[in-house]
């Protein structure tokens, strides 16, 4: 694609990513929040198109924006109260928050200016790059040095403790 | 060229609007909604550090394949907890949850 319209499609993907957010965090009913918040994700989801990880777009859609988000909307309407519009914080919670949002924005933006970082020659975002589907499942399943088969057995543990757990808890007594 | 800084800039940005919501909602959905774009900014760092400055590894992906799935599992027994606070105190109320301790 030709580089000008890739940046201007960035900007806008940016621009977009970032003012979502600010509605998720500042939206009164709790609904339209988790609604941004899907926006927020399939965003996410362009970015990784963009940095040509095809495989990380599409779990990122199916698990994140199809998963987490169908979580969310079921706990938003079991405990739906009488007043869905959420209470105030005092103004000064408002500060506290406005307080650490420059401050670490302005440390990290500090930082990151500061540093330089060594690219690598063949950085891969330009052309076809795409990552084969079997190379990433042989990472994924093998034992040797830069695989990974134990921390995804680990995980899969990690996720059956957590439907245990989330139905004990959340199970009527 | 697309520049690393620019995803790492708007990274950045949606790490700490995500923490400004944590401090100021009141509402524990909403807490998790803003941790939640905690965690996408973060997994956005280790793709883009993986495809710019290590393009022949996998490590980062594979960290944020991981990061996706941990994210999972953690909202639904948070969510989980949430219902069952509601059960109790019959708001989910962040001030609300000392209660629980009886």
């Amino acid at each position: 694609m030709d580089p000008i319209i890739n940046l201007i499609l960035f900007t806008c993907l940016g621009i977009a990513m970032l003012l979502l957010s600010v509605f998720a965090v500042s939206a009164k009913s709790l609904l339209r929040s988790a609604v941004y918040l899907l926006l927020v994700l399939i965003c996410t989801a362009g970015l990784y198109l963009f940095l040509n990880y095809h495989f990380l777009a599409a779990v990122q859609l199916s698990v994140y924006a199809g998963g987490v988000l169908i979580l969310f909307i079921f706990a938003i309407f079991l405990t739906n109260s009488k007043d869905t519009l959420m209470e105030k914080h005092r103004l000064q919670k408002y500060a506290y928050g406005a307080l650490a949002f420059i401050g670490g924005v302005a440390v990290t933006a500090f930082a990151l200016m500061k540093h330089k970082f060594l690219y690598a020659t063949d950085a891969g975002v330009e052309g076809d790059t795409e990552i084969d589907m079997k190379m990433i499942g042989e990472t994924l399943m093998g034992t040797e040095k830069y695989q990974y088969l134990l921390p995804f057995e680990v995980l899969s543990i990690l996720l059956l403790a957590a439907i245990i757990g989330g139905i004990l808890i959340a199970r009527k007594r | 060229m697309i520049q690393m800084e620019y995803y790492l800039i708007i990274s950045t940005l949606m790490f700490f609007i995500g923490i400004y919501g944590f401090i100021t909602r009141k509402n524990m959905i909403a807490i998790l909604i803003s941790l939640e774009l905690i965690l996408n900014a973060v997994e956005i760092n280790f793709a883009v550090f993986n495809r710019y400055l290590f393009p022949g590894h996998l490590e980062g992906m594979f960290f944020t394949i991981f990061g996706i799935a941990v994210t999972a599992a953690e909202t639904a027994v948070a969510l989980a907890i949430i219902i069952n606070a509601y059960r109790c105190i019959g708001n989910i109320d962040i001030k609300n949850v000392s209660k629980m301790k009886e």
